[in-house]
């Protein structure tokens, strides 16, 4: 399928003007092949909850837009190995209606469900979330303190990587020239895990995060955290993962000492910029507030189950 | 000549009631027209090219490129419109200077901020107009730049106007200043007053600008004939306003110009000026094409009008029993690029709800590199009255008097003297106070970290020029033609209301309608909180006059005097006790038979109201404050506040309900963020944050109803006064939550945390 399409505006027959190619393959070789190839401005297109924004305010003007919706592997969600895998351009929507998936996860649906509107989550998708690499994504924390893999392809086959691995800094990411994340895999729940994401922003709704949140601990059977992982956004030129902050928790019954240690390790981890969302100062400050509270809630859950 | 009409209290069937809207419908299915929704066959797209910075002399514009670019049909910058001398208008509550106006439509020697224009375009389509303003080379020579109002109050500040002395200061100073104008307003002896103050608080307070946040972007569709003659749609507060000041521009007859008011998504002063209508027709003149132009919401942030950021000092003395005797208050109000902030409204605002014998309030109105100011409902009132009301607040906590019971002690009232030059008449502030002192919410218990503030406020309202037609229909119905716009309050109800319970016929027979400016004479602005008011004021009038030629009608019919004949309930009856009685005869019925008895009937009315009753209001808050993060939650909120009579109480109630939302973003997220470069960086609702629904509570209301009596409802104007309290209202409960006082605006959570975090190193003044 192929076609020209005209953004923004109506066009008279036979004037001349800029164009774009709007693709929709089917298969991901053919998405591979196509952003290979593309010698201009390619743009993968899932949700389009950022991309057609930044078209629209004439921050990027693609040459080539490819819509990946139409590839089966992007749109699944599936249980695999006990975990569960699904396609990076599933829509929130699809996701938070994923009954097993929200019960294994309550943390990273928290996290999907924050972004935007109800709107804006029934076309955006976690792998744009991921893929845009704003520090202030929020489902981002949220999958690295789930220990989160991604799969991805390109021009020199597939691989997979831990999530935090992906973003580099505001807009930036590791992946190759033509390469496209496929998937996600969340592993598999040991008994009395619990994740949690809490964000600051402050409207109560449709904002960004000043600082967001992410934490993931299991206890054993004596109450004693195990594992955990902390994960913070909108604090740093990406999202942050703390081991420092895991660490206070491990071996801890998650108590206020702990809590206190973990906070104090998530604020001096932070490497924030002051401007329009946040001072530098605030940032800090909350971050250690949200990664306590979100460590709170984690461990409310992993009591729970 | 000026027209007032008495107040008559009478039973009243429909006033009162709360009917559906008369543009309800249209606007839940989507009908409704917004000035966006407009097209004509052949139209082009106009788009704007604005400067990219704060400050900078236009050393060249060059158009060339953009002009051969296929599909760019005209382009215009400053070469296209006539310089304009100094002259002065009336826009809304502030005052317009035509060669601002012209400056500020398109930068002429200068660009004055970021955001101004440059050059327009008009092509066949947006991505057209859009490639084409890239084509545009404009050299700059990048000046110094100012932003902030007590930078631009220093002498060696960069100067935006070489042309601007300070007006208002004796003698007339040598230098030019950023500084427009120095106004005073006294009364008494402020020296003498405090002198006997047995405590005096002063304090500074900070405000930033905020934008009336009108959820419709500006629009306009213009098409220019050859003969001169020019049609616009444009989304206004004024269709006539907005007619005077594009003729004036453009250097066209009035009567040449049709101005057709589209519905209204939101204005609340922000669109009582020109913007980008004059650009559509002079690219619509050069093209012959219609032009559409409609403004992104970045350019609603970077170049239509916010209100004033200010600087403001408050100085209160009073007795120990908590009897005010002097008050003194410094107001330093940012105009933006071009002179004429609302700072002469705030002035007069600053104590007039307290009756003080020695008062002195100087203002000065200052330019600065940010787009020129707009009006923003109740223009000015709001900042200045954040500091008093902060006082105030402090005052009575310092005495430990009840803050309710300290603002009564000075309460103003019928009578009381103002500074700013009238008495004031029947006006309902007492009761306010003491309705608000009796509301459950003022003594319903607190949790911890929560805490209650009071604050009030004080409008004047305005009448002036308004005009409107009634015709009856052939059977009956009645078609109302109103001059002054529906600003989405819901006055077209109310017109309709009013007109349906002079006439004495059912309200859904009353269709009200906005006409365009070839149907009625002049029309001010819908501002001041006029439109129900002088609005009502006509349409009554009209009415009247309908009903008196409907009575001559039956008169001749029925062949008596015409004093036999009465109107009641909707019919023609003889007088009581009269001589020569006949059979009634209903407006339906005289209706059938106009055009064989005389031809159709209607009523008209051309005024110039005066008489508007000044609105005041007490507001009630409770917040609690997370103490870790600084967040401010609006836990409850209640209104009271004296309408003079509210026709349609559910749009008043929304009217209260809308001011206070607006306060609350206003005093708790609202910014603009501009960089070191004097760029603003947060032009859009991401970053400029309004509240969404979820952060404010359902707003109780509270109507008081103390009539005007130079309104035949006693309606005073109600859509104001409301924005005015909740900044102040918010920091007191703040302080009584948490202890600390914020004296600067917007109360965001870092500037709450830092200043808990201040307070619990000792740091704070409390």
């Amino acid at each position: 399928m192929y076609f020209l399409i005209t953004l923004l505006g109506s066009m008279e027959i036979g004037e001349k003007m800029s164009e774009m190619r709007y693709e929709a393959p089917k298969t991901l070789d053919a998405a591979v092949a196509l952003l290979a190839g593309a010698n201009g401005r390619a743009r993968i297109l899932a949700g389009g909850t950022d991309v057609v924004i930044q078209m629209r305010s004439g921050r990027i003007e693609p040459e080539l837009l490819v819509d990946l919706k139409g590839i089966p592997e992007m749109m699944a969600i599936a249980a695999e190995n006990g975990g569960f895998r699904f396609g990076a351009a599933v829509s929130g929507l699809d996701l938070i209606e994923h009954k097993a998936l929200a019960n294994a996860w309550p943390g990273v649906i928290d996290s999907v469900n924050l972004i935007g509107s109800l709107q804006v989550r029934a076309r955006a998708s976690v792998g744009g979330n991921l893929c845009n690499a704003s520090p202030a994504a929020d489902s981002v924390p949220a999958l690295i303190a789930a220990g989160a893999r991604v799969s991805i392809v390109g021009p020199k086959g597939k691989r997979d990587a831990p999530v935090e691995e992906i973003p580099t800094g505001p807009g930036k990411t590791s992946l190759a020239k033509g390469e496209i994340v496929v998937s996600f895999l969340l592993p598999k729940r040991p008994a009395h895990s619990g994740d949690a994401y809490l964000r600051f922003t402050p409207r109560t709704e449709m904002d960004i995060a000043v600082v967001g949140a992410g934490v993931n601990l299991t206890l054993d059977g004596g109450g004693i955290c195990r594992e955990a992982r902390v994960c913070l956004g909108a604090v740093a030129d990406r999202a942050l993962l703390v081991p420092e902050a895991a660490a206070a928790l491990i071996g801890s019954k998650v108590d206020a000492p702990a809590l206190d240690r973990m906070a104090a390790a998530a604020s001096a981890a932070c490497r924030p910029i002051d401007d329009k969302r946040g001072t530098r100062e605030f940032r800090i400050k909350v971050a250690g507030v949200m990664a306590r509270r979100a460590a709170e809630l984690a461990l409310t859950r992993a009591r729970g189950n | 000549m000026s027209t007032m009409v008495k107040y008559e209290e009478k039973p009243l069937k429909i006033v009162g009631t709360r009917p559906i809207r008369p543009d309800g419908v249209d606007k839940v299915t989507g009908r409704a027209r917004f000035a966006a929704d407009y097209s004509l066959p052949g139209q082009l797209i106009g788009k704007v090219l604005r400067s990219p910075h704060a400050h900078a002399r236009i050393k060249s514009v060059d158009t060339t490129a953009a002009q051969s670019l296929p599909g760019v049909k005209a382009v215009v910058t400053r070469d296209d419109f006539a310089d304009m001398p100094s002259e002065f208008a009336a826009a809304g509550e502030l005052t317009i200077n035509f060669r601002d106006v012209t400056r500020n439509m398109m930068a002429r020697e200068k660009v004055l901020y970021d955001g101004h224009p440059v050059a327009a375009v008009a092509a066949i389509s947006e991505s057209i107009a859009r490639e084409a303003l890239k084509l545009i080379k404009v050299e700059y020579e990048v000046l110094p730049h100012v932003i902030d109002v007590v930078e631009a109050m220093k002498p060696d500040a960069p100067l935006l106007h070489e042309e601007q002395f300070t007006d208002g200061v004796t003698p007339k100073p040598d230098k030019p200043s950023n500084i427009a104008k120095r106004l005073v307003f006294a009364r008494g002896d402020l020296e003498a007053g405090f002198k006997q103050a047995d405590i005096v608080v002063e304090r500074e307070f900070n405000t930033k600008p905020v934008h009336q946040g009108y959820i419709e972007p500006q629009a306009c569709l213009a098409s220019a004939s050859e003969d001169g003659q020019v049609e616009l749609w444009t989304g206004t507060q004024g269709h006539f306003v907005f007619r005077a000041q594009c003729a004036k521009v453009l250097q066209m007859d009035v009567g040449k110009l049709r101005v057709v008011p589209t519905e209204l998504g939101g204005g609340f002063g922000g669109k009582n000026n020109i913007y980008t209508e004059p650009l559509a027709i002079a690219l619509s003149r050069k093209s012959h094409r219609p032009v559409k132009m409609v403004m992104t919401r970045e350019e609603v942030f970077r170049a239509t009008g916010p209100t004033s950021g200010a600087n403001v000092k408050v100085k209160i003395g009073c007795t120990k029993d908590g009897r005010i005797i002097a008050a003194e208050a410094e107001l330093n109000f940012q105009a933006g690029a071009f002179a004429g902030s609302s700072v002469g409204m705030a002035c007069p605002c600053t104590f007039t709800r307290y009756d003080i014998d020695n008062v002195k309030v100087v203002g000065h109105d200052v330019t600065v590199n940010r787009p020129k100011v707009a009006a923003y409902r109740a223009p000015g009132a709001p900042i200045i009255v954040f500091g008093v009301e902060s006082v105030i607040d402090e005052l009575a906590k310092t005495l430990g008097i009840d803050p309710i019971e300290f603002r009564l002690k000075n309460a103003a009232k019928e009578g009381t003297q103002t500074y700013y030059g009238p008495k004031l008449g029947p006006i309902g502030y007492i009761e306010t106070l003491n309705k608000a002192k009796a509301h459950p919410h003022y003594s319903a218990p607190l949790g911890l970290n929560q805490g209650r503030g009071i604050a009030t406020g004080f409008w004047f309202n305005i009448g002036m020029e308004t005009s409107s037609r009634l015709n009856v229909n052939e059977d009956g119905t009645v078609t109302l033609i109103m001059g002054t716009v529906d600003v989405a309050g819901g006055s077209r109800a109310s017109m309709a209301m009013m007109v349906a319970e002079e006439l004495g016929i059912a309200y859904d027979r009353v269709r009200p309608v906005i006409g365009d400016t070839t149907t009625l004479g002049f029309n001010f602005i819908t501002a001041g909180s006029r439109g129900t008011f002088a609005g009502g004021m006509a349409a009554v009038l009209s009415a009247r006059q309908a009903i008196e030629r409907l009575r001559q009608r039956v008169a001749q019919i029925r062949e008596v005097a015409l004093e036999d004949v009465l109107w009641k309930d909707g019919s023609a009856v003889p007088a009581p006790g009269s001589a020569k009685q006949f059979t009634p005869m209903s407006l339906v019925e005289i209706a059938r038979m106009a055009g064989k008895t005389g031809g159709s009937i209607s009523g008209q009315s051309e005024i110039n109201a005066q008489g508007a009753g000044p609105g005041f209001c007490t507001h009630i808050v409770d917040v609690e404050v997370d103490k870790q993060t600084g967040a401010v939650k609006i836990l409850r909120y209640t209104i009271v506040q004296d309408v003079g009579k509210a026709i349609h109480p559910a749009y008043v109630e929304g009217q209260m309900q809308g001011a206070a939302v607006q306060g609350i973003g206003w005093s708790l997220n609202e910014e603009y963020f501009y960089g070191a470069d004097g760029v603003l960086q947060n032009p859009g609702f991401l970053d400029y944050r309004v509240p969404v629904a979820s952060d404010v509570p359902y707003i109780d209301t509270v109507i008081v109803e103390v009539p005007n009596p130079n309104h035949p409802y006693g309606v005073r104007g109600c859509g104001e006064v409301s924005i005015i309290p909740p900044i102040a209202a918010i920091s007191n409960a703040i302080n009584n939550a948490m202890g600390v006082r914020l004296r600067s605006q917007p109360m965001s959570p870092p500037v709450v945390l830092k200043a808990l975090g201040e307070a619990a190193g000792g740091k704070s003044k409390g």
